[in-house]
This record gives structure tokens, C-alpha cells and sequence, in this order.
């Protein structure tokens, strides 16, 4: 497999409930106070305690937008640690174990170099509890990489700000205990690897997908937040919950997903900006209320984060297998618009996009993630948070209305967007109507002016499809203007691509940050030119190839897929096109 | 001053001649009126059904939701602007079936709006099956060896689940039912109004004489609406006599009182790009 030079990877794994991503947290906000950039990647179980669980931490002077397959320092909390991961370890890499863990023979791991690391006896000398293990394996891990014991014990403190000071101390004894033990009896200095911490100015945030978009739904005006929890959109709820002081923002769980979208869209209806996030089997719930927003053309914002389905499938892992899904979803034919950040800032940005298609479109609009890039962790030095202008479409105004008698809110217009009056303003009474209506909301049925309505009004809601392709996020080049090959992402296949491209000449990479509607003119041009395109995606059937076909008629030369709950690693992906050049 | 006619739009009712929904429907113009309350200040979200077919000839704000989910629509609806006033609407096949978990849940809020249930203990529009309120028994469409299941007692529902306001009315009772109307409005606090709806076209027994026999009015004396035991017990009869009026009352801090974010200007006036530099720090 090819290898990525530039990057440092560490991984720490045991059982649920040993603070990995506690310890991976530590490890990447030590690794930004030394002006390095990280990547954290995530595997865990969907169980509270028990399981196997891993963090990693990718670690590179440059931003990294993908986790290695490949592993140089590997931390075993449990036996089960070295049998399932050992194999990624490089041949310059190391293992750091807890000996009195482990009861089998550790012979065949005998190619790597091997550390104990009595965690136990550590933690009783400096009369820590067992809990602190997770930061002895830090200390120890940053021990042997030689790296500032200052920094450390900064990223620490920054880390446990808000816990007081007696948590700190806790934590930075417990680190500094397996510091000093690697300083003493892994001989460093023979370790092939090495961290130089460099002063830094602010260190980057470290932000997933999920953070950035509640931070762009926050940016965008949201008023009112409301979501069930599911994995992976939960952290998203759990963010705004959290803010709602600072932002003002209401935030509300309700009984259940049916009733989150409704009240989005009653809000929505009423005139203010309300947005919901769920995940695959949540959004399947909200299907007939898709349709409602579409007929009533209410505006809707909502995240999907998607993770292996069908039904419950695996709640803590990953994959696009929801695209096809979300492109036909709700009965009836009417148009919606699905966008696919692939990465953090993308994140953030279509929070914004999609609240002003929304309102201007009137009609619902999907931003699609996953597992990967909602809960991978990205050290993002140059993020910024650029204030979204706000677009809200034909509102019209009390004035506008003064002396209306009957208001036309489905007035039949040249691009399909009818002037909306939100509920108060004299003059704007209208019926919002569920039922297929005439121009002023009341329900058509008789065959007379009904069949002809009936069918303008699907023309009217569709004409919108023609005026907002334009306003759609753009396809966007990565890699070098000439290639032999073009690999072809949506989604969080972006970051892995992105990656990969830097293990190979001679191909690029075009990513679409939305699919639905199909951009089709941008995408030909940025296609122009393309030898041998490949899609790449996370799922079984190619289902952005299926609807790209079945759309454009563009069809990939190759497809990529992978389905097994994890995201591609860039080595591995590198590997599957070098086959085909 | 608000007039009758203001509620009135050029549309004709498609309701069957005698059906109780005109009742229903004229009581409400009048408690509207009562109050003076302009119709662009009303919000009205309907269910799907007999009872939201109305919404084409009522001339308010209107929102026909979906099967079932008048609630939540309108709880949303509400939160975005506390300064209208809105009312949910629903059968007793959308309310207590199809949306009943929303009917619970709602419930617990205490959210300040009201929910009006048009209880024909039938589904109608679909032409006659069996609802969660038909006795048990009942032959339907759906049921013609007698339906099996129990009735729901919704208003029992109502106030254990946490409604703060809970009466019932009967839609040939217009009168009594403006009355009703007008409190369950004016309360601060989640109303429920459940209200007993002849279908003359469907339930041919639970006909208006039917109802006519088999209610009575609470009077003063009779019960205080803050006893809770008492008005459990009349919420859940139905053989005997079935009380109209206020069954149960309560004041309780709103869902919005809960929310020092709902203050000041409704949250439809306040939507413009936030500054969230500050949140960002957390994250380094
Ligand atoms: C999801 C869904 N399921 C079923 C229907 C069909 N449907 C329309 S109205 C109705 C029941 C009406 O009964 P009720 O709610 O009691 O209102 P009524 O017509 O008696 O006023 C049903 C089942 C629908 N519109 N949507
Ligand atoms: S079917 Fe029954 S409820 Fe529906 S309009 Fe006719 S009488 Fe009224």
C-alpha cells in the first residue's frame, strides 16, 4: 500500500467506557498547542460500556482531511487491542501495552516494538483512580514521541477548563506519570518517530461536521431547533441545546420524529427559520411531512446524517446508503434540493445555502451527511466563520397588503415562487393547503378548472428546479488541472479523495457539495476534459452513479465502492486507482 | 369590531346538510366575535377529514396539515409567533388515533393554544369505519360483526397527561359551546375541547337525539373544575350521562414560560445572520 509520509498516526483502543475519545481529545489539543494539525477518527460500539472501541489521531504539519490506514504508534489498553489492530501498525512503528492486561504470548506481535506500560502500578504510586488510565497512555504515548511536557500539560488544562482544578491536577499527574515512565524505560531516543512541539499563536478549533453545521445553523438565524436523537445527528442537538443561552435559539426534543418536522414546518409557516436533524430510520418517519412541505411549498431545512442501514443497521459506523433514499422520498412528484458537504467549512456553509433556497424556493431542502464527516474531528487552522447573508425570499408586507381582499399565495408566476404572507399581517388571510389547491389555497377536486389547475400547479412548483440550479454549490476541482484519470465524490468521499490524490500523479479529483438536483451544466463543464472518470462512494450500488445516469446520462468509466460500515482510507483508495491507471 | 362576516369567505360548504360540523364551525365564528379578535390574528391548522374540509370556507389563517399532525404543526407555529392566536383542529380519528401521541405529549407541554376535537366517534370523510372513540360494539364499515376494541376516554388522557384546560361541549349547542370556545381561547395554558359531533350521513347512533338524551350540563355546584379526582371520573363518563362543560382547569407555567428565549419579539421577527465568533473558542 502506498504510504503517507507526512503524517504521524496514533491510535489508542480497549473497551468501551476507557475514555479513548477522551484520551484522542487530549492527544490532538496537545498536538494544535504545538502548531501541528490533527485528524480524530472514531470506531466504537453503539453500547454505553463494553465493546471494542478505538480513536485515532492522524497528526501532519499541513490540515489533514482523512485518517490513515496505517498506524505508527499504536496504545493497547486491552489484549484485544494488538490482536485487532496490530496489523496496521508500520514496521517502524510501536505498540505500547498494559502487560497486566494481556495473558496470551505476545511473540507473534514480536516485529514491532513492544512497551509495557503497567498502567495499574502507575496509577497506584500517584493515587489516581482507575479512570485516569486513558491519560497515562497519552503521557506515555507523547513520552516516547518526545514531546513538550508544557504542552501537555496546557492541552490538558484547556481540555478540563470548565471541571475545576482539583480535575486538572488529576489529569496532569496521571499524564506526567506516563511521561516520566516512557522517558525512563522506552529509550526514546531508538523510536522512529518524533513530535517537535512549535510555538503557536491560537491553536486551530477542532471541530467535526456536526459542530460546524450547528455552528452555521446558528449563523443562519435559526430560531427554533427541534430534534429526536439519533446517531450520528445527535451531537447537533446536543450543541444547540447547549447554546441557547448565548444564541437565544428555542430548542426542543419532541415525542418523536413526526412531530419534529411538523413543528419545523409550522415555524417555518409562521414566518421564522426553525431547522431539525435525524438520521436515516428518523427521516423515513418524516416522509409524508417531506410531501406537506413540498405541497404547502413551506419551506424545510433538514439534516440527515446517515449511517449503515436498513432498519436499526449500525448505528456507530458509516456509509451514503441513504442517497436514493432521500432523492425519491415522500410520495408524489415535486421538487427538493439535496446538498452534501463533505467536509467541515462545506458544513457550514450549507446551513446558510440551505435556509435561503428554502425560503426562496419555498420548498424542502436536505443537507446529507454521515457518520464520517458528522463525527470526525478536523484540527481546521484557516475556518472561518463567515457570517451568512440571509435571503429570505418574497414576504410580503403589510403594506403590500393593505386592502387585499382574497390573497393569491399560490399565485401562478413566471419561476414558480408565489410572494408568502406569514399569519398576522392584515390582508395576507390565505389557506396553506395540503390538498392540491387553486391559486388562493382552497382545495380543487371537480374536473372542471381542477384537472388544468391541477396540472399548473405541478408546473408551477416544478419551474423552480430551472431558477435554483444555478444557486447551487458548485462542483469543485481538487488536484492538479490535467489527470488521466478524475475520481468523481459527494460527500464525505471528499476528504478520503482529497488524500489520496496526494499519493498519486496524474489523476484529480471533481466533488459535488450538491447532487440533487443534478447541476448538470456545471458539472459537464467541470467534467470537460475528463479521461476516465471514477466515482467513488460509500455504498453497495452506486447509488450517485445510478441517479447520475438515469439524470445526464454521464456514466462513470469505474466505480468505487466500499460498504463495509467504514469510510474508505486514502492508502486504500490510492491502491484500488493505481489499478485502474 | 369583528364581525361574523369577517370569518366568512365566497367558498360553500361541502358538509352534508345537518352535520353537526356547522355547529361546530358557527359557535366558533360567534366566540370570535365575542372576543373581538380579527381574523388575520387567528391561526388555524386543521387535520385531515370532515372536520379540516372547513378550512376552505373559514376565513382565517389556515394551515390544512396532515392526517393526524395539526398539533405539532401548530406548536410550531405557536412558539414562532406567541402573538397570534392558534387553534388546532382535528376528528377524533386524527386526534386520538393517528396523532395520539402528539395529543400526549402536547399535552405535558401546557403549550398556550387549543385543540378542538370534532368527535363524530367515527371516521367520516373515509366513509364510515370504526375510530378510537366508537363504542365498543359499534357496527361500522370496518367493524360490521361489532367493533372490538374500547372507546379511548380522551378527556381522561387529557388531563392526566397534563392538559390545563379540558371541557366538552355538543355542536347543536351553540350557545354553551361559544361559551366553552371563548374560555378554552382565553386560558393561558393547553385547552383541549372535545366536541360531540352528530354524522348524519355515517353514525346512525350516535345520532343529535342521541346526544340530546345522553348529556347534561355541569353546572356550578355540581363541580369545581380544579378537583382533579372528581374531574377524572367525569371525564371518563360516558353511559350515563356525559357532562358537557369545564371538566378541569388549572393554571401552570406555560411551555413558553419556560423559555426567557420567547420573550420579546415573537421569534418570526427576529430571523437575521448571528454573530457565533464567540462559539467557535470553545472548540480550540
Ligand atoms: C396518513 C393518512 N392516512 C389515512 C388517510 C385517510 N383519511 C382521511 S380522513 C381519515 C379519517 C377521518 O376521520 P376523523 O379524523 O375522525 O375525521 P372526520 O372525517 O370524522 O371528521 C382518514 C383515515 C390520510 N389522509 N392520511
Ligand atoms: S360525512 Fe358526516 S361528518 Fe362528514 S360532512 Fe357528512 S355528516 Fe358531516
Amino acid at each position: 500500500m502506498p504510504h503517507r509520509r507526512d503524517v504521524f498516526t496514533w491510535k489508542i483502543g480497549g473497551v468501551g467506557g476507557q475514555g479513548q475519545q477522551a484520551a484522542g481529545a487530549t492527544f490532538a489539543k496537545a498536538c494544535t498547542r504545538g502548531n501541528f494539525l490533527t485528524f480524530n477518527y472514531s470506531e466504537y460500539p453503539s453500547i454505553i460500556r463494553g465493546g471494542h472501541g478505538t480513536t485515532q489521531v492522524d497528526v501532519a504539519p499541513r490540515p489533514l482531511t482523512a485518517p490513515s490506514a496505517a498506524v505508527n504508534l499504536l496504545v493497547a489498553l486491552n489484549e484485544e487491542t494488538i490482536q485487532l489492530h496490530a496489523a496496521e501498525v508500520t514496521h517502524d512503528g510501536a505498540i505500547i501495552y498494559d502487560g497486566s492486561k494481556i495473558t496470551g504470548d505476545l511473540k507473534a506481535y514480536r516485529r514491532h516494538k513492544l512497551f509495557n506500560l503497567p498502567i495499574g502500578n502507575l496509577l497506584q504510586d500517584a493515587k489516581l483512580p482507575p479512570i485516569s488510565a486513558n491519560m497515562v497512555a497519552v503521557g506515555a504515548s507523547l513520552g516516547l514521541l518526545r514531546y513538550s511536557q508544557a504542552v501537555l500539560h496546557h492541552a490538558i488544562a484547556d481540555l478540563f477548563a470548565g471541571k475545576g482544578q482539583g480535575t486538572i491536577d488529576a489529569n496532569i499527574a496521571a499524564a506526567q506519570a506516563g511521561y516520566d515512565h516512557a522517558t525512563k524505560h522506552f529509550q526514546p531516543a531508538r523510536f522512529a518517530f518524533t513530535l517537535r512541539a512549535k510555538p503557536v499563536g491560537k491553536p486551530a478549533p477542532l471541530l467535526t461536521g456536526n459542530d460546524a453545521i450547528s455552528l452555521g445553523i446558528a449563523a443562519a438565524g435559526c430560531q427554533l431547533y427541534v430534534a429526536y436523537p439519533m446517531s450520528p445527528s445527535s451531537s447537533i442537538l446536543h450543541n444547540l441545546a447547549g447554546w441557547a443561552k448565548t444564541t437565544n435559539m428555542v430548542v426542543r426534543q419532541p415525542e418523536d420524529e413526526i412531530a419534529a418536522i411538523h413543528v419545523a414546518i409550522g415555524a417555518m409557516f409562521a414566518g421564522t427559520r426553525s431547522a431539525l436533524a435525524t438520521s436515516g430510520g428518523g427521516f423515513a418517519l418524516m416522509t409524508e411531512a417531506l410531501a406537506l412541505s413540498a405541497m404547502t411549498e413551506t419551506p424545510l431545512v433538514a439534516v440527515v446524517s446517515s449511517r449503515p442501514g436498513p432498519a436499526t443497521g449500525l448505528p456507530t459506523w458509516t456509509e451514503q446508503g441513504d442517497l436514493k433514499f432521500l432523492v425519491n422520498a415522500a410520495h408524489g412528484d415535486f421538487p427538493r434540493v439535496i446538498l452534501t458537504p463533505g467536509d467541515p467549512e462545506e458544513a457550514f456553509a450549507a446551513a446558510g445555502t440551505a435556509f435561503n433556497l428554502a425560503e426562496k424556493y419555498q420548498l424542502p431542502v436536505i443537507i446529507l451527511m454521515d457518520k464520517f464527516v458528522s463525527e470526525s474531528t478536523r484540527a481546521l487552522p484557516h475556518f472561518t466563520l463567515t457570517p451568512p447573508e440571509i435571503e429570505r425570499g418574497k414576504i410580503a408586507t403589510a403594506s403590500e397588503l393593505a386592502g387585499t381582499k382574497e390573497f393569491a399565495r399560490y399565485a401562478l408566476t413566471a419561476d414558480g415562487v408565489s410572494p408568502r404572507a406569514l399569519p398576522g399581517t392584515e390582508g395576507g388571510i390565505h389557506l396553506a393547503n395540503s390538498d392540491e389547491h387553486e391559486e388562493h389555497g382552497f382545495a380543487v377536486e371537480s374536473f372542471g378548472g381542477g384537472a388544468l389547475l391541477r396540472q399548473r400547479m405541478v408546473e408551477k412548483r416544478a419551474a423552480k428546479v430551472r431558477h435554483l440550479i444555478p444557486e447551487l454549490p458548485k462542483p469543485v476541482r481538487l488536484g492538479p488541472a490535467k489527470a488521466k484519470l478524475t475520481l468523481l465524490s459527494w460527500g464525505s468521499t471528499k476528504g478520503v479523495a482529497e488524500e489520496a490524490l496526494r499519493l498519486l500523479p496524474y489523476v484529480n479529483a471533481v466533488h459535488m457539495p450538491a447532487v440533487w438536483p443534478i447541476p448538470e451544466h456545471a458539472l459537464r463543464h467541470a467534467l470537460n476534459h475528463v479521461q476516465q472518470l471514477v466515482t467513488v462512494e460509500n455504498n453497495f450500488s452506486g447509488q450517485f452513479a445510478t441517479i447520475l445516469r438515469g439524470a445526464t446520462g454521464i456514466a462513470p468509466d469505474h466505480q468505487l465502492l466500499k460498504y463495509n460500515g467504514q469510510q474508505f482510507f486514502p492508502e486504500e483508495l490510492a491502491e484500488k486507482v493505481k489499478a485502474l491507471l | 369590531m369583528t364581525q361574523i362576516s369577517d370569518y366568512m369567505n365566497s367558498y360553500r360548504a361541502t358538509w352534508c346538510p345537518g352535520c353537526g360540523n356547522f355547529g361546530i364551525w358557527a359557535a366558533l365564528r360567534r366566540a370570535l366575535v365575542d372576543m373581538d379578535l380579527p381574523p388575520h390574528k387567528l391561526l388555524c391548522v386543521y387535520d385531515i377529514g370532515c372536520s379540516g374540509n372547513g378550512s376552505n370556507w373559514f376565513h382565517a389563517y389556515g394551515f390544512h396539515s396532515l392526517h393526524g399532525r395539526s398539533l405539532p404543526a401548530a406548536m410550531g407555529a405557536k412558539l414562532a409567533n406567541r402573538e397570534q392566536t392558534v387553534i388546532a383542529f382535528a376528528g377524533d380519528g386524527g386526534g386520538f388515533g393517528e396523532g395520539g401521541n402528539h395529543f400526549l405529549h402536547t399535552c405535558r407541554t401546557n403549550i398556550d393554544m387549543t385543540y378542538v376535537v370534532h368527535d363524530n366517534q367515527l371516521y367520516s370523510l373515509t366513509t364510515g369505519q370504526a375510530s378510537p372513540t366508537s363504542d365498543q360494539g359499534m357496527e361500522t364499515k370496518s367493524t360490521p360483526t361489532g367493533d372490538p376494541d374500547r372507546p379511548l376516554r380522551p378527556l381522561q388522557l387529557a388531563v392526566s397527561a397534563g392538559a390545563t384546560w379540558v371541557g366538552r361541549g355538543f355542536a347543536d349547542d351553540l350557545v354553551g359551546l361559544a361559551q366553552l370556545y371563548r374560555q378554552a381561547i382565553e386560558h393561558k395554558g393547553f385547552a383541549v375541547l372535545d366536541v360531540l359531533q352528530p354524522c348524519v350521513t355515517f353514525n346512525h347512533f350516535n345520532t343529535r337525539e342521541w346526544y340530546a338524551q345522553h348529556t347534561h350540563k355541569l353546572t356550578e355546584q355540581e363541580h369545581n373544575p380544579a378537583d382533579k379526582a372528581k374531574a377524572l371520573l367525569l371525564a371518563g363518563e360516558w353511559n350515563g350521562k356525559i357532562p358537557l362543560g369545564v371538566i378541569y382547569r388549572e393554571q401552570r407555567p406555560t411551555y413558553e414560560d419556560h423559555f426567557p428565549q420567547l420573550a420579546g419579539k415573537p421569534l418570526t421577527q427576529r430571523v437575521a445572520a448571528r454573530d457565533v465568533g464567540q462559539l467557535i473558542e470553545q472548540f480550540r
